[in-house]
């Protein structure tokens, strides 16, 4: 722990750090372009120079030096002072005076670090040099001129996405950062390197021109593009939600987002319920309230205890709830949300959760991949093993098709038999690990024996041990695990509901849901897109979508967190858990919540982790279930990772991703 | 960037070198680049694998060589590199070519010492043969370009052609080296005066008496 000196104060630092950080726990605030706390030091921007001694009499890149023990560290002196205004006017010879026309403005690294480090003028009056602009893909706008060469997305792009796609080509005054032969860069995180851009190379191609920055209301909230539970603050100005950028959470995403997470918001406006309508003689007819609810309530008389509940990926506890009490008013007792006939055992949560943890899974040393094509379902779990391959060395194993997870893998065949004979260098692999797991996604569940023989396979190889689980089910909808908590499981799954014929279901933003097999029932949508669900109903009541209501969500390693709303729901849509509320006016039983509050209240009474944000404990209680699995793996579940859901579907921009990086469509740029 | 490179067209450079691969000669020569390092660190390989490569495509084409992109991946395959890294390579170094060059790739220096002594009669000479900065010749012989120090001021101005340094130009020697190439002649690699590498002038200036004998000078200190 060396002791340092930073400006006539004495702290201590940890052992290893640089001066950049033993400035910044001193509190001073060091300009820097180039560095950044996820990525490897480049030391090339220049900007971070402070006064070292005992070293060299000239400033020193503090981002690149260790701290040691004695060091007196200078950051307000006429030295560190001269030498920031130097490096920001080279920075600034070349850099284009567009700020005016410039997406960053507002949020520009540069322009901030100009009028607070910079000199008042420029003495530089040659030609600036230009850059072409660079294709990088339907996400990423390039205005090339205005790069600094920091490198940020460049190793970005190697060491968080683990794509070697961007790269620094030619060299001095020539050097350009471009994507490789300006093919569209095929990562699903490649929006990040918008907000890594510290000048406005890179923005947002989607959001060009369309705000900004001190116009937009921020509103933290929580993702429901995969079950990570990426925080996101949403970005709003009247009543649109313009964009959705990440906040930061070490235990969940970092500060990483992926593209769909980011760019699936304009989505929102379109094809969306914004009035109740009821199928009369066969076609959807626009009704008031009142008369869709009433209808709603008539069969609900029909109905009896004949009720079930089906819930979509990306709703939240809270309408879940609200729709179970109902149900269950009504004596009903059918609930289900693993919409696409999933039907693994849910007595213990223990055997369907991420156990392990999103951020402890970077701990792994020997990893089993079953059934799960990683990057598609969770990239920001994915981004870990990456991390954890290329930091620590960590081996992957992998059963089911061969599929680029960005690391290397070695996919060991798509038998599931492979779990109780693996090859013996595997064996041998994992009894040496110290730290070892498995992970189990939709790809396997869904084969008889596949979760059972997951589970033998972990107490075989002892993966659960001090301090350490190693048991993974990986779930990509951002409902699933507050749906198993609040009970939406149904024995056999949704094909074993469906044969009971419900007579009355809701359906809370299914879309995934074969509705042929509900052909007798009379079906409720309570949703907000007009998409697969509101195509088969009979009643469809318009609810909000994730950023319209205040929502309680549980991420596939059991965390609770809890979002805001962002802006109200469009035309007559309401809130979800107030459709139900008034519902059960009409159905005789009210439920006993009249506010949000109220309801959470009953709800943490109910299932009590759901009242506490944070991680819930499952326990390690898993049951024994039949261990013989012999069924080839035949595909992943996600086929196209940019149309996953209603919102996906309707957005222009996911619909350009997956056309251009899903199906490889040449996409022309409209002539400027 | 007017004056960059112009990569030609990827697909017709694709459906042309699209099967590029080593000779067996030149792997020899790439396996034993590749050994050099220690396993597991094969990609420090890649500049010599990029020269190998550059040189076959010249064999190949009767010229310099050039690196076109099929070209850059196989590298980049052999060494199991992304290919964007090795690109990164091939575009840093202005002794790989990103674009075709002629039989003789004309370097001429242009440097402060260079153009001190003279290195703008050495691009007049080229420029009186019909030679174009940073582009070929009609007839596939020479491609010129002006370069950063090459390392031989001692004997500026000079040009490096192909392998070769020519050295201590001027405006008429210059047109005679390039006349002689052309014809296919013998040419003179180094001084195009009479001067030994970069000794002097005329011969030495200073211990003359060692030009016949090892002579002890002890003697003569003062």
């Amino acid at each position: 722990m060396p002791k340092v000196t930073v400006d006539g104060l004495e702290i201590e630092v940890p052992a290893g750090a640089t001066v950049l950080q033993a400035c910044e726990l001193a509190g001073k605030e060091i300009p820097r372009f180039c560095y950044h706390e996820r990525l490897s030091i480049a030391g090339n921007c220049r900007m971070c120079l402070v006064e070292v001694s005992p070293g060299p009499p000239k400033p020193q890149a503090s981002c690149a030096l260790p701290a040691t023990e004695g060091q007196v560290i200078k950051t307000d002196s006429p030295m560190v002072k001269k030498a920031r205004e130097g490096v920001m006017e080279f920075l600034l010879i070349n850099h284009p005076l567009d700020c005016p026309i410039c997406d960053q403005g507002g949020e520009c690294d540069l322009q901030d670090q100009s009028v607070a480090y910079g000199r008042g003028g420029s003495r530089y009056d040659e030609n600036k040099r230009a850059v072409t602009e660079k294709y990088m893909g339907p996400i990423v706008k390039t205005v090339m001129t205005r790069c600094i060469q920091c490198t940020r997305c460049v190793r970005f792009a190697e060491e968080v996405a683990g794509i070697e796609e961007i790269g620094a080509i030619y060299r001095g005054e020539n050097m350009q950062i471009t994507s490789y032969l300006e093919h569209a860069v095929t990562s699903e995180l490649s929006g990040n390197v918008v907000d890594l851009c510290p000048v406005g190379a890179l923005t947002s191609k989607p959001y060009a021109f369309v705000a900004r920055p001190w116009e937009l209301k921020k509103t933290a909230a929580i993702d429901v593009m995969d079950a990570v539970g990426t925080n996101i603050r949403l970005d709003a100005r009247g009543r649109q939600v313009l964009r959705a950028v990440p906040r930061i959470n070490e235990d969940v995403n970092e500060e990483w987002a992926s593209d769909k997470t980011r760019h699936a918001v304009d989505g929102l406006v379109h094809r969306r319920i914004d009035r109740p309508y009821v199928r009369k003689n066969g076609k959807l007819v626009a009704v008031e309230w009142a008369d869709a609810l009433k209808a709603v309530a008539a069969a609900a008389k029909d109905a009896g205890k004949s009720v079930a509940a089906i819930a979509g990926d990306m709703v939240d506890c809270e309408t879940m709830f609200a729709a179970r009490q109902l149900v269950k008013s009504l004596g009903g007792t059918m609930f289900e949300g693993r919409q696409t006939g999933l039907a693994y055992d849910t007595s213990s949560l223990s055997a369907v959760n991420f156990n392990t943890g999103i951020a402890n899974i970077e701990n792994a040393d020997v990893i089993l991949l079953v059934g799960s094509d990683l990057r598609r379902e969770a990239p920001l779990v994915n981004t870990r093993i990456q991390k954890a391959v290329r930091k620590r060395g960590a081996k992957v194993f992998a059963i089911g098709p061969d599929t680029d997870l960005t690391y290397k893998a070695t996919f060991l065949g798509t038998n599931l038999g492979l779990l109780s004979k693996l090859p013996k260098d595997v064996a041998d692999a994992f009894k040496a690990a110290e730290r070892p797991a498995i992970i189990v996604g939709g790809g396997a569940l869904r084969y008889e024996g596949a979760h059972g023989a997951a589970l033998a396979f972990a107490k075989k190889h002892k993966l659960v041990r001090d301090g350490w689980n190693g048991f993974n089910v990986l779930h990509f909808a951002a409902a699933r695990m507050g749906g198993l908590m609040l009970g939406y499981a149904y024995e056999g799954g949704i094909k074993a509901l469906a044969a009971k014929k419900p007579k009355l279901a809701f359906f809370l933003g299914a879309d995934e849901v074969d509705y042929s097999i509900f052909a007798d029932t009379f079906k409720v949508y309570v949703g907000h897109h007009g998409d697969a669900g509101a195509h088969a109903a009979d009643v469809i009541l318009p609810g909000a979508a994730y950023t319209e209501k205040s929502g309680t969500y549980v991420n596939l390693e059991g965390r609770v967190q809890r979002g805001d709303r962002a802006v109200f729901p469009p035309g007559d849509a309401r809130e979800d858990w107030s459709i139900f509320r008034a519902l059960s006016d009409l159905t005789g039983k009210t439920l006993p919540f009249d506010s949000l509050d109220a309801l959470r209240v009953e709800m943490s009474k109910a299932v009590p982790a759901l009242g506490r944000e944070g991680l819930a404990t499952y326990g390690w209680d898993v049951p024994s279930l039949p261990d013989k699995a012999s069924a080839d793996i035949a595909d992943y579940p996600i086929k196209d990772f940019y149309l996953t859901n209603a919102i996906c579907r309707a957005s222009e921009t996911m619909q350009r991703c997956s056309r251009e990086l899903v199906h490889g469509e040449e996409w022309l740029e409209a002539a400027e | 960037m007017a004056d960059a490179v112009q990569i030609p067209d990827e697909a017709e450079v694709r459906a042309r070198w699209g099967n590029f691969a080593f000779t067996p000669e030149t792997m020899e020569k790439a396996r034993a680049i590749i050994a050099r390092y220690p396993a597991g660190r094969q990609a420090s390989a890649v500049m010599g694998l990029l020269d190998l490569a550059q040189r076959q495509v010249g064999a190949e084409t009767n010229t310099q060589g050039w690196l076109p992109v099929p070209v850059i991946e196989y590298v980049a395959a052999q060494l199991e590199m992304p290919y964007m890294r090795v690109y990164e390579v091939a575009t840093f170094y202005t002794m790989y070519n990103m674009a075709p060059v002629g039989k003789f790739h004309v370097q001429v220096c242009g440097t402060t010492p260079c153009m001190l002594r003279g290195s703008d009669d050495v691009l007049a000479a080229c420029k009186s043969k019909g030679l174009i900065k940073g582009g070929t010749t009609a007839d596939g012989l020479f491609t010129l370009n002006e370069v950063e120090c090459l390392g031989a001021c001692a004997n500026a101005p000079m040009v490096q052609i192909n392998d070769d340094n020519f050295e201590d130009l001027t405006f008429d020697s210059t047109v005679a080296l390039l006349d002689a190439l052309a014809a296919g002649k013998p040419v003179k690699i180094g001084p195009q005066i009479d001067r030994q590498t970069s000794c002097p002038e005329g011969g030495p200036t200073v211990l003359k008496d060692m030009v016949t004998e090892n002579h002890d000078y002890r003697g003569e200190w003062k």
